[in-house]
C-alpha cells in the first residue's frame, strides 16, 4: 500500500534514529524525501556545532546513508546539511528541495537533542542550545515550509516530535521539558492558524526510543545516578520502570507508524492534537 | 497499512445499529474482521425517556449485520442494554461461543440529551451516567478477563472532545465522557503487562442522529422560528477550526481502526482527538 505515492516529505534530523526511520517508511510508501541534518563543521560557519550535547552528533555520512537507503527503495532524495537553529538555512533547504523535487507536502519536524542538568545550576548555554534546537528549530522548519503550502492551496501536513516530557515535569531535563511543552503550544497555535488552508499540524509524544539519544553515557547516568559507569544492562530495567507497558523503549519504527498515520489522508480531521506513543506513560497524566 | 489488518480478528461493537457503531463495524469487516454487533433491544427502548431522538432499533442492528455479511464476513447480533452488566456479559459469552475469541472491543454505545445542570432532573443525570459511563465500564469489564487471559486485546472507547473540557447544556454528557477517559487510562495501566491496549477517541460533532435532531439544533439556534439546514451548518462549523460542520462517522473509523491495529501496539491509555482541531484550544 502506498499512501504517499509521489508526495514530497521533508524530515529534519534525518541522519539517523527516528528521522531516518520516518524517512525510510515514507519512501517505502512512495514518497520522495527532503533530508536535512547538521552540516559539516566549517571554519566560516555562522553557527558553531552544538557544544552541550554529551553524545556523538549526527555526521554528514549519516545523512548520506539515509539518502542512499531512500534511493535504494527507488525513491528520490535531496540531502542537505542545515542547522535547524537557522531560519536562513532551513529556507535554503526548502528552496533547493522544491526546485529539485517539487513542493513539499509533509514536514516532519524531528530534529532534537537531549542533555541533562538540574535547573538550579544549569548554564545559560545548556538552556539556550536546547531551546534553540528543540523549540526554535521546529519554528524555523515550519516557518520555512508553511508559506509555500498556504500559497499553493493544496493543503499539507506537519508532524512534530515532542516527548512525554512535554506533558509533565521531569527532574534534570527541565530545559528539554520546557522545549517540548513549547513545541506542543507552537503546533496547537499553528494548527488553528492553518486550519482554513487544509493544513494539519500535530505532535507525537514518545517516551524512550531506541536511538543514540537514549544509548549514551550521559543518558545512562541520568537513569542510574547510583552507578558511576552504568552499562546497557544496568539501565534497561530503569528505562522500563518509566513505562507502563513493561518495555525499556519503543523502536523508531513504532513512532513512524504514528507519524505516517497523522500525515495520511485518513487523519484529515485531526489537527492540533498530541498522539502519545509512549508505552502508556500518558495513562498517568492527561 | 494493508487492507487485511484485521483478518482473523473478532471485534465486538456496542451501539452498532447505526451511526458511528455501524461505520466502525463495516470498516473492520472491510479489513477482514468478523463482528459481534450489540445494540439496545426494543424492550428497553421505552425506558430511556430523556432523549430528543429515537434509539437504535433491532432493524438497524440487522441492517448492520447484513452489510457486514455483504462484505463477506460473519456477524452475530446481540440485543443488550449496556446499563445491565448481565446483558453485556451475555453478549460477550455468546460472542465467545460463536467465535472463540474477541480481539477488539469498541465501546461505542452512548446517548446525548440536553439540560443546564441547574435544571437537570435526576432521571436525566442518572440515565446519562448509566449508559455513557457505566455502560462503558460494563463493556470493558466483560471482555477484560478474556483478553488478559489470552495476552492480546485492543479496546477503543468513544469519548468526546467535551470529555477534555467543560461545555454548557450537556454537563452530564461532559461528566460521563471525562469519566470514560479516566476509566480507559486506569484499565490501560492495569492491563499493560498483558498485551491489552485501552484507548479512546474524542470526536467533535459527527453527522449522526445523536446531534442531527431538533433538540440539538434548538440549542444552537434558540430564537429561530424555523431552523434551516444552512443555519445549523454555520453554527456547527463555528465550533471547528477546520471549517466544516461535522465529521462523517467513517472519518472517525479511520482513527478507531488505527488504535485497534498492531501499528498502535505501544499506544495505550491515550485519547486521540478526531475533532477538526477543536482540541487545539485545549490541552488534549
Amino acid at each position: 500500500m502506498e499512501r504517499f505515492a509521489e508526495k514530497i516529505v521533508m524530515v529534519t534530523g534525518a541522519g539517523r534514529g527516528q528521522g531516518r526511520a520516518h524517512a525510510l517508511r515514507f519512501a517505502g510508501e512512495g514518497a520522495h524525501l527532503v533530508l536535512c541534518d547538521l552540516p559539516a563543521a566549517r571554519g566560516d560557519a555562522e553557527l558553531d556545532p552544538p557544544a552541550t550535547v554529551p553524545y556523538e552528533l549526527s555526521k554528514p555520512e549519516d545523512l548520506e546513508e539515509t539518502a542512499r537507503q531512500v534511493q535504494a527503495l527507488g525513491r528520490r532524495a535531496v540531502a542537505m546539511g542545515a542547522d535547524v537553529r537557522s531560519l536562513e538555512q532551513m529556507s535554503a533547504v526548502v528552496a533547493e528541495a522544491e526546485r529539485a523535487l517539487g513542493p513539499i507536502d509533509v514536514l516532519v519536524a524531528n530534529a532534537g537533542i537531549c542533555t541533562s542538568n538540574p535547573l538550579p545550576t544549569m548554564s545559560v548555554q545548556v538552556w539556550q542550545e536546547t531551546i534553540d534546537i528543540n523549540l526554535t528549530g521546529v519554528f524555523n522548519a515550519c516557518r520555512a515550509v508553511i508559506p509555500g503550502m498556504i500559497e499553493r492551496g493544496h493543503g499539507g501536513r506537519v508532524v512534530a516530535i515532542a516527548s512525554m516530557a512535554g506533558r509533565a515535569g521531569w527532574e534534570n531535563i527541565g530545559h528539554y521539558a520546557a522545549s517540548k511543552w513549547g513545541v506542543i503550544g507552537l503546533v496547537k497555535s499553528l494548527a488553528l492558524e492553518v486550519a482554513p488552508h487544509g493544513i494539519t499540524a500535530n505532535v507525537i509524544c514518545p517516551s524512550s526510543v531506541n536511538t543514540t539519544m537514549m544509548h549514551n553515557d550521559s543518558s545512562y547516568r541520568l537513569f542510574r545516578p547510583d552507578l558511576e559507569n552504568p552499562t546497557r544492562e544496568d539501565v534497561l530495567p530503569a528505562f522500563a520502570s518509566v513505562n507502563v507497558i513493561p518495555v525499556p523503549y519503543v523502536e523508531p519504527e513504532d513512532i513512524s507508524d504514528g507519524v505516517l498515520f497523522l500525515a495520511s489522508q485518513e487523519a484529515a480531521g485531526i489537527t492540533g492534537a498530541t498522539l502519545s506513543i509512549s508505552a502508556g506513560v500518558n495513562a498517568l497524566n492527561i | 497499512m494493508s487492507p487485511t489488518r484485521f483478518t482473523g480478528k473478532v471485534a465486538l461493537v456496542t451501539g452498532a445499529a447505526r451511526g458511528q457503531g455501524r461505520a466502525h463495524a463495516l470498516a473492520l469487516a472491510a479489513e477482514g474482521a468478523d463482528l459481534i454487533l450489540c445494540d439496545i433491544g426494543a424492550g428497553e427502548a421505552g425506558t430511556i425517556g430523556t432523549l430528543p431522538y429515537a434509539l437504535g432499533s433491532e432493524e438497524g442492528l440487522a441492517e448492520t449485520a447484513g452489510q457486514v455479511r455483504a462484505l463477506g464476513r460473519d456477524a452475530l447480533t446481540c440485543t443488550a442494554d449496556v446499563r445491565d452488566s448481565g446483558q453485556v456479559d451475555g453478549a460477550v459469552a455468546a460472542g465467545l461461543e460463536r467465535f472463540g475469541q474477541i480481539d477488539v472491543l469498541l465501546a461505542n454505545a452512548g446517548i446525548a440529551s440536553i439540560s443546564r445542570i441547574e435544571d437537570m432532573p435526576d432521571a436525566m443525570w442518572r440515565e446519562m451516567i448509566d449508559i455513557n459511563l457505566t455502560g462503558v465500564f460494563n463493556s470493558l469489564r466483560a471482555v477484560a478477563p478474556h483478553m488478559a487471559g489470552r495476552g492480546y486485546g485492543r479496546i477503543v472507547a468513544t469519548s468526546s472532545i467535551v470529555g477534555r473540557q467543560g461545555s454548557p447544556n450537556i454537563g452530564h454528557y461532559v461528566a460521563a465522557k471525562w469519566g470514560v477517559i479516566g476509566l480507559v487510562k486506569s484499565l490501560a495501566i492495569e492491563l499493560a503487562d498483558r498485551g491489552v491496549t485501552v484507548n479512546a477517541v474524542a470526536p467533535t460533532s459527527v453527522d449522526t442522529e445523536m446531534i442531527q435532531n431538533e433538540g440539538f439544533w434548538r440549542l444552537f439556534l434558540p430564537d429561530a422560528e424555523q431552523i434551516r439546514e444552512q443555519d445549523v451548518r454555520d453554527a456547527y462549523t463555528a465550533l471547528n477550526p477546520i471549517p466544516i460542520p461535522w465529521l462523517q462517522a467513517a472519518d472517525v473509523s479511520h482513527s478507531v481502526l488505527f488504535l485497534a491495529s498492531d501499528e498502535a501496539k505501544f499506544i495505550t491509555g491515550e485519547v486521540l482527538p478526531v475533532a477538526l482541531g477543536w482540541n487545539a484550544r485545549n490541552a488534549s
